[in-house]
């Protein structure tokens, strides 16, 4: 199973390479939506982007507390560890 | 009623990137049809199409810009910032001024059949991403090009076929001439894949000279055997003559005339009447007699029926006045839902640079086609005036009419 600090290294390198978003603004307190930029359609795409490196579907339902880098991270290795 | 002029041009086509390209391959008479052998290998009867290099837009539109762009939104984006350029169109001017986008464009067939295919493989919806829904749809190029240059205008896309682009402008040029609008950028934009044309090549529409690809195409020619599919993208902006003067724009030409009519036949096969009734309305329009027009780009796409109708409408029309005629379709191969607008870039090219493109691959003109004035090698002559053909399954045409600015 994928180490906490691999997974927080896989899911920068996919924000980076897949929505482009700018390393430097890659800060665990950054809020998705207000800091990073990742709108409606974003997450659209981060759907398909988690499934296809990390083999799990995100639930919308699940999402509604990850504001937060942070939470994104603990939002998927917690779901990285129950599958 | 205002008048109505061309402010700025632009072109990614088989016969080059920019208008500089295009002019020279235009003047040396340059083929852009390839064999594709991967056509070949998935089953076409045709492999002939022009062929065009995918502009690279990473580092130059950002990410959200780019994912709801088809291959065809991205040569118009292209062809769009060469025309807003020489137009000396900047961003200050985009967001003080209400300008439009009317694009023609009839198909996006690779985002429908990549998105369809994902869902069949996972069986899932949310499986297709965010862009496949704005690639997809008929209207992709105006309304990916709106948002990226931020128009606050008029904003659809015309869809008529073959004839799309020539529509666009012709709609342009009435809402310009009303005074609804003061600037517009207009075109047509046209995917080249093999997704977009298997249907087509069905048909036995294209031409199967594959041992001789840049003699494929040769319109009016009696061994003609078929169109050659082609694509690319064509921007004209079209501006209110008040507005260009004040600017200081340069005039590349003057557009005068729209003709329309539907065949009310057949839905492929071309007829007579149809075309005439619409170069007739242009010139009724423009107000012009037939021996007043000095060169006419032929929508002829060297299909054996086609060019005959075609020929056969023209002489109609113009009779003894025998202007001159070329099909710029011999060397870009069937420009299709771009092509109304490419052609006017074409023909404007020649009358602003002296010079009018032959018909290469022209050899011997059928008996019908050989009553027309036609143009076999380039000819330097000063143009004033010429009109330009497009017409599209449905038996929908469209005639315009370009004169040189003069004051």
């Amino acid at each position: 199973m994928m180490q906490q600090q691999e997974i927080i290294k896989k899911i920068n390198q996919l924000l980076i390479e897949e929505i482009e978003i700018d390393e430097s603004q890659l800060s665990p307190t950054a809020e998705l939506k207000k800091d990073l930029g990742i709108d409606s359609l974003d997450f659209v795409d981060l759907f398909v982007i988690i499934e296809n490196n990390f083999g799990f579907k995100m639930k919308s339902e699940e999402m509604a507390d990850v504001k937060t880098l942070q939470d994104f991270y603990n939002y998927i290795y917690k779901r990285i560890q129950t599958n | 009623m205002n008048r109505v002029v061309i402010t700025g041009m632009g072109i990614y086509s088989v016969l080059g990137k920019n208008l500089s390209e295009v002019q020279d391959s235009l003047m040396k008479g340059r083929s852009g049809i390839i064999f594709d052998p991967l056509r070949k290998a998935i089953g076409f009867r045709s492999a002939l199409t022009g062929t065009l290099d995918r502009p690279v837009l990473k580092g130059i539109l950002d990410r959200r810009m780019r994912v709801g762009l088809p291959v065809q939104g991205e040569y118009a984006y292209v062809a769009t910032m060469e025309a807003l350029k020489n137009a000396f169109i900047d961003e200050a001017f985009l967001d003080k001024i209400n300008v439009g986008i009317l694009y023609g464009n009839d198909s996006s067939a690779v985002p429908v059949v990549e998105s369809v295919d994902i869902l069949r493989q996972k069986k899932d919806t949310m499986m297709i991403g965010s862009g496949y829904i704005f690639q997809s749809m008929n209207s992709t190029v105006s309304m990916n090009l709106s948002v990226i240059f931020k128009l606050k205008g008029i904003n659809f896309t015309i869809s008529g076929a073959c004839a799309s682009a020539s529509h666009a402008l012709g709609i342009g040029y009435l809402l310009i001439r009303q005074g609804l609008q003061d600037v517009i950028i207009c075109g047509g934009a046209q995917e080249i894949n093999p997704e977009s044309t298997a249907s087509f090549d069905a048909l036995n529409a294209f031409s199967i000279r594959e041992s001789e690809p840049t003699k494929a195409s040769r319109p009016f020619d009696r061994n003609r055997d078929g169109l050659v599919p082609s694509g690319g993208a064509a921007t004209i902006i079209l501006e209110s003559l008040d507005s260009a003067l004040r600017r200081g724009a340069t005039i590349f030409g003057e557009m005068i005339g729209y003709g329309f009519s539907s065949n009310g036949e057949h839905i492929s096969l071309p007829n007579v009447d149809g075309p005439a009734r619409a170069m007739e309305m242009a010139l009724k329009d423009a107000g012009m007699k037939p021996s007043e027009i000095e060169y006419i780009n032929a929508h002829a796409t060297s299909t054996p029926a086609g060019d005959s109708n075609e020929a056969m409408s023209i002489s109609q029309v113009f009779g003894e006045s025998k202007p001159l005629v070329s099909s710029t379709k011999s060397m870009t191969g069937h420009e299709m839902w771009m092509g109304g607008a490419s052609e006017i870039i074409y023909s404007c090219l020649m009358m602003n640079n002296s010079f009018v493109a032959p018909t290469i691959n022209l050899e011997n003109p059928d008996e019908i086609s050989a009553r027309l004035n036609h143009v076999f090698s380039l000819t330097y002559n000063d143009l004033h005036v010429f009109l330009s053909n497009s017409f599209g399954f449905g038996g929908t045409n469209s005639s315009l009419i370009i004169r040189k600015f003069d004051g």
